[in-house]
Formats: structure tokens, C-alpha cells, sequence
């Protein structure tokens, strides 16, 4: 390990030079962490709604005050014509329209299938969906209850609750673990962690080395007995100290700004994080292998960051993925590091749940570490 | 290979792929000498000195510094030498006294050996007086002194500088080669690419490289007085005259006339000796009355040009 702390010592010295490099490691990522986790908000709702009502009368304002209660929706107009109802949904101002029939209190009134129709905008499928799953939910429910109160005046019901009141004969108890409030940052902020450590350190460690390689500082260096352990332990050990500090201040933040509270245990996330930094360290040195010039280091690093931001399950869930993009999903670091985040951030997972992902990112670990210090070398060709 | 020599090459050979950089370079530098190789640019001056210091292997052949091989010793060897590369490859946001320390330290200096060695270098090279001034900030000539003292810093036995005096001005470069004659008699032997032909002239032994091949290797003074440069029965003479190009295009259809070339407004003829002096200037400058001629020692440049010329002549 001759020169190990030569190198070290002299690495400390760029850092301590580099404001740059300081700001772009401990402020940048809480900013992308505000900015991301709040304005990647996945919950829909206040979805813009037009309602033709050609009934208007009591039951039928029911029903529309009862979809904007639900809060998916917004009514934004109220036209009284057909041609502008239709206006309202071409231009795009409205993403689901409301047609209520002129007929729709009487026919509920004489016990007959009222309908009412529902136009959806299904150019963005994500605001479709949503919109399609709370009309038919909110639906059915008001037709239950009419049903419901229909039977008890009947005295002749499917089936009755613990009070002796009708009740729907199937009742499914659903409770919300983990996220009860379905806040979408909650699910996001800590995967956003994974994201932001990876970017940080990939090309912090990366453009160390292919800096020193482009000005011909390494090739001096190549030319002292340093050793080659030395050389790379020296040079990345203050860049996975610094990537851990990053990661402090990057959970602090989440728990402070959005009160993403860690349901597990704190330790094992740390020292799982220790895995992932060593892996990325790997990637970065296994791309200054690869690169002559610090612009090429940032393409391959960008190359890396793609797949890891986008197939990792970060942004979409790897369930809905086609079989080949899964596939490719499975040799990315990042994928088992977000769900190791995950799990124990947010299900209060411990070692024995998270196994699987911790022996695939090992085995990450050890295949890029193995590739990368193989291709380093202490020659020039 | 000489067993004295500091270093030695035995038909070094380096390929890039189908480029062949060098081609079975064969030379010995003794200790305490300066050795200058010359060549144009990408004639692989600067392949031979990574080779000879570690850090790029040879394709065939072999090659001794210090008595070690460099292929199976390469960091044993790095330890003793020094190296200078061709650009500034020190760090520039870090101060003089950093940049000196981290060698320092690279070599495993014990604390108090640092601390003397860095004095020692810093007042060797001059550059003590600028300690705390970041190393980008120093001029070219400085850098260089910098980059010297970084490489003196563990006391190395052999330096290779790889065109140290290239783009800094002549005061900096005639005060870095009184720096390194000043070295050569402490007892450190030196392996010096250069352009300059007047730094070629101060070294012990030259070699002129082409297209990876050594072409001319001796001492100035032999390879000046060499039958090669100056053949029997020809004579060495520099002509003034008013049109010195219109004389050179006459003497290039002269017989007589082995060899012509422009020296700035003068011209550099080998001639034969049966040819007079004045019969020689009627032929070239008929009608010039100022005209006028002198024999000369050949200088290396024309030792470089002539025995060049014949090696792609033979080639051909």
C-alpha cells in the first residue's frame, strides 16, 4: 500500500479546492430532492370535469356534487349544450365529461335503470384510469345505497350487519399498510436516494480518475512505485466518505421535509448503503477504464445513470415491465439498492426479508469490482 | 549489451496494433552522462522513454535500466529513476510545496528525509520562492523547474526528461541544462528527448530516431568526423552570396555536388575535392562578385540530414 495515504491526503486537497465539486455533492441532491419528491406527485386528482346536466333536479345534482366530494374531480364547466360539452373535451380544458339525461329522476323515481354517460379522455392513461376507477366506484356505491335503502322498506334484505341494517352480502375489509395515506413522496423519496447517490458517485469517481488521466498526471504517477491497490483505494476512498456524508444529509432531509419517517432499522440501512457505494465506486472506476477524455466519461456515466433512473423500478414498477426489459432490470445495482431502501424505510424490513436483494447486489458488487480493478492497470496501453 | 551501462536496449521492438512504433532499438547509455535523442515528432522518442520507465511494455526485445529488467523488475526500477514528461503533469490546483510533499510521500519518505529532500530540491531548482503559489499559476519555465524538483525528489540514479525545454523561453531552457550538467556530475545519468540541435550538441552521446528506428548513435564529436557524413575525397564549405536560393537550385545539377542545403543566407555544400573553390562559385554564382566560401566542420544537423537521407535511400 505504498502511497495510499499520499494519494488520499493530496485527493482531500483537490476536494478542499474544489468548491464545485463540494456544492455538487452535498447541496445538489437536496435541491433534486425537493424538487424531484415534491413535483413527482403520482396521486391524480382534481382531474378537470364538464357536466351537461339536462336534468337538474335534485337527484342528478346529487350525483355530480358526490364525484367532486370525492376530490379526483373538478368541475370546471357547466355547459348547457351539447356542442359545447363536446367543445369543452376537444380543446382539452375537460378530461372527463358528465352527461346526465333529462330522464335521470324519473327513472330513479319509477325503480328503472337510470343511466348517465361518462366521456373519458384517454389520451394520458394514467388520469384515464384513475378517472374510470372512481366513477365506477363512486357509482356503484350510490347505487348500493339506493339499493340498500330500497330493501329495508322492503323489510327483504341480502344480507344485514352486526346493527340489523341491510348490508351488501360481500364486504372486502381492505387496511393500508406502510402508507396509509398513500402519499406517493413516501414511495418515491427513498428510491429518489438510491438515484441521487448513484449519480453523485458515478461521476464524481469516474472524472477523478479520467481527470488525472487526460491532464497526464496518471501517467506520472504510473511512472512512482505507488501500488496499484494503493493508487485506487487512495483515490476513492475520499469520494465514498464524501458519497456517505451525502447520504446523511439526503435522509435527514427526507425525514425533515417530508416526514418520511425510517419504519426499520437504521444501521442495516447504513451498512447496506456501504454495498451500494462500493458497487458504484466499481462502476465509475470500471468507466475511467474506458474513457480517454472526461467528455467521454460523462457520456458512459449518463449511458450507466439511464437504465439505473428508468429500469431500476425507481421511476415504474418492474412488474408492469416487458419480459426483456426485466430482464436487463435484474443486472442493474440500483433496482436491488431501491428495494432495499424500500423495504426497510418504508415496510420496516429487516436482513432476513431483504436477503434476495442483498445477495444480488453482492453479487453485483463483487462482478464489477472484479471487472473494474482487472482493467486497471498500472501501463499505459 | 554493455554491462556497465545504466541503460541498456537490446532490438526493442513496439507495435500499436499494425503500427510499429519502434523498431529493434539497440543502445547503451554509461553512468553519468547525458544521452539526447533526437527525431521528429511521432518518430517514437517518447514510446522508448515510457518503455524504458514502466509504463508501457515492449512488444520484443529487452531492455536493462539499472541493471533490472524492465520487464519482469519494471517497480524496482521505478523507484530509482525520475521522470519528466513531455507536458506539465503536476497538479495545478495544488501549491508548489503540495506538489512536491505528494511525490514525497508517494516515494514513502521517512518525515525527516521529507522535509530535507524538499528543501534540497526547492533551493536545487529555484523554485523555493514560490512555495505557496499554485503550480497552474507558475510560468512555463517555472512548471518545468517544478516538475524537475517533483522528479529529483527520492534522489533517482537515472532521470528521463521527455522534451523538458519544449515551448519555454531560452534563458529557462540554457538555466534547466546548467541544472542538468549540475546533476550529471552528482553522479545522475540522463536520457533527454529534444528539437534543439544546440541541446543535442551538449549531450555525451546522441541517437537520431525515424519511423521507430535508430538511425544515428554515437557521440557528437565521432559522428561529425564520421567517412559517412563527410565521405573520403569530399570537402564541407559554406557559400555566401546575393541568391543564395537561385545558387542552391545551380548546385543541386552540379556533378560535383553531393550534397545542398539553405542555412538561414547561407548555404552548406559537400562538394568534391577536385572541384575548386572558385570553379565552384563560377558554377553557382556566376557574375556575383561578393561571393565568397569557406570550409566548415560538419554540424550535427548535417549529420543528421546526410545519414538520414542515406538511410531512406537505402531503404528505397
Amino acid at each position: 500500500m505504498t502511497g495510499f495515504w499520499a494519494i488520499l491526503l493530496k485527493e482531500f486537497s483537490h476536494i478542499r479546492r474544489d468548491r464545485a465539486t463540494v456544492f455538487f455533492t452535498f447541496m445538489v441532491p437536496v435541491l433534486q430532492l425537493i424538487v424531484f419528491g415534491f413535483a413527482i406527485d403520482v396521486t391524480i386528482d382534481n382531474i378537470p370535469m364538464t357536466v351537461l346536466d339536462l336534468d337538474g333536479r335534485q337527484e342528478s345534482r346529487r350525483f355530480a356534487e358526490a364525484l367532486v366530494a370525492t376530490r379526483t374531480f373538478q368541475v370546471v364547466e357547466r355547459p348547457t349544450d351539447a356542442e359545447s360539452f363536446r367543445r369543452a373535451l376537444t380543446s382539452g380544458r375537460a378530461k372527463v365529461g358528465v352527461l346526465i339525461p333529462a330522464d335521470y329522476s324519473e327513472r330513479l323515481l319509477r325503480r328503472e335503470e337510470a343511466q348517465v354517460q361518462v366521456l373519458i379522455d384517454g389520451s394520458d392513461s394514467q388520469v384515464a384510469t384513475t378517472a374510470l376507477n372512481a366513477v365506477n366506484l363512486l357509482t356503484t356505491q350510490l347505487a348500493i345505497g339506493r339499493a340498500r335503502a330500497v330493501a329495508e322498506s322492503l323489510q327483504l334484505a341480502a344480507a344485514r350487519n352486526m346493527e340489523g341494517e341491510a348490508a351488501v352480502p360481500i364486504e372486502a375489509r381492505a387496511r393500508l399498510l406502510y402508507n396509509p395515506d398513500l402519499e406517493s413522496s413516501h414511495f418515491f423519496v427513498p428510491g429518489l436516494i438510491a438515484i441521487i447517490l448513484h449519480l453523485v458517485l458515478l461521476f464524481l469517481t469516474n472524472l477523478s480518475i479520467v481527470r488525472e488521466r487526460e491532464l497526464g498526471t496518471l501517467e506520472q504517477l504510473f511512472v512512482t512505485p505507488v501500488g496499484r491497490a494503493a493508487l485506487l483505494f487512495g483515490k476513492l476512498t475520499p469520494y465514498a466518505l464524501m458519497a456517505f456524508g451525502e447520504l446523511l444529509i439526503v435522509l435527514l432531509a427526507m425525514s425533515a421535509i417530508f416526514g418520511v419517517p425510517i419504519h426499520g432499522d437504521l444501521g442495516l440501512l447504513l451498512a447496506l448503503s456501504w454495498l451500494f457505494i462500493v458497487t458504484v465506486l466499481g462502476l465509475g472506476l470500471f468507466i475511467s477504464t474506458l474513457a480517454r477524455t472526461q467528455l467521454e466519461a460523462i457520456q458512459f456515466a449518463f449511458l450507466v445513470m439511464l437504465p439505473s433512473v428508468f429500469l431500476s423500478g425507481f421511476m415504474f414498477p418492474r412488474s408492469e415491465m416487458p419480459v426483456i426489459i426485466r430482464a436487463i432490470s435484474y443486472v442493474i445495482p440500483a433496482t436491488y439498492f431501491v428495494e432495499i431502501l424500500r423495504g426497510i424505510i418504508l415496510r420496516g424490513a429487516d436482513f432476513l426479508d431483504l436477503f434476495p436483494n442483498v445477495a444480488a447486489l453482492a453479487a453485483c458488487c463483487a462482478v464489477i469490482l472484479y471487472l473494474s480493478i482487472a482493467r486497471f492497470h498500472k501501463q499505459l496501453d | 549489451m554493455n554491462g556497465d551501462a545504466v541503460i541498456s536496449t537490446d532490438r526493442l521492438t513496439r507495435r500499436f496494433g499494425p503500427v510499429v512504433a519502434l523498431r529493434e532499438v539497440s543502445l547503451d547509455v554509461p553512468p553519468a552522462t547525458i544521452f539526447g535523442l533526437l527525431g521528429p515528432n511521432g518518430s517514437g522518442k517518447s514510446t522508448l522513454i515510457r518503455i524504458l520507465c514502466g509504463v508501457l511494455r515492449p512488444t520484443e526485445g529487452n531492455a536493462r535500466v539499472l541493471g533490472l529488467d524492465i520487464r519482469t523488475q519494471a517497480e524496482e526500477v521505478k523507484r530509482r529513476i525520475g521522470y519528466m514528461s513531455q507536458r506539465f503533469s503536476l497538479y495545478g490546483d495544488l501549491s508548489v510545496r503540495e506538489n512536491v510533499r505528494f511525490y514525497a510521500r508517494v516515494y514513502g519518505l521517512s518525515p525527516a528525509k521529507q522535509r530535507q529532500r524538499e528543501e534540497a530540491v526547492l533551493a536545487l531548482t529555484g523554485v523555493g520562492a514560490y512555495v505557496d503559489r499554485l503550480a497552474a499559476t507558475l510560468s512555463g519555465g517555472w512548471k518545468q523547474r517544478l516538475a524537475l524538483s517533483c522528479s529529483l525528489i527520492h534522489e533517482p540514479e537515472v532521470l528521463f526528461l521527455d522534451e523538458p525545454t519544449a515551448g519555454i523561453d531560452p534563458v529557462a531552457r540554457r538555466d534547466l541544462w546548467d541544472l542538468l550538467f549540475a546533476l550529471t556530475h552528482q553522479g545522475v545519468t540522463m536520457f533527454v528527448t529534444t528539437h534543439y540541435m544546440d541541446e543535442a550538441e551538449r549531450c555525451t552521446k546522441v541517437g537520431y530516431i525515424d519511423k521507430g528506428r535508430l538511425i544515428v548513435l554515437g557521440t557528437p564529436d565521432v559522428l561529425k568526423a564520421s567517412p559517412e557524413v563527410t565521405p573520403r575525397g569530399t570537402v564541407r564549405y559554406e557559400v555566401t552570396c546575393v541568391d543564395p536560393p537561385a545558387a542552391l537550385a545551380k548546385a543541386r545539377t552540379v556533378p560535383a555536388v553531393r550534397d545542398a542545403t539553405l542555412f538561414g543566407s547561407t548555404l552548406h555544400l559537400l562538394v568534391d575535392e577536385e572541384l575548386e573553390g572558385s570553379q565552384l562559385l563560377a558554377l553557382i554564382a556566376p557574375g556575383d562578385s561578393s561571393a565568397s566560401l569557406r570550409p566548415i566542420a560538419p554540424s550535427l544537423e548535417d549529420v543528421f540530414v546526410t545519414l538520414s537521407r542515406a538511410q531512406s535511400m537505402e531503404a528505397a
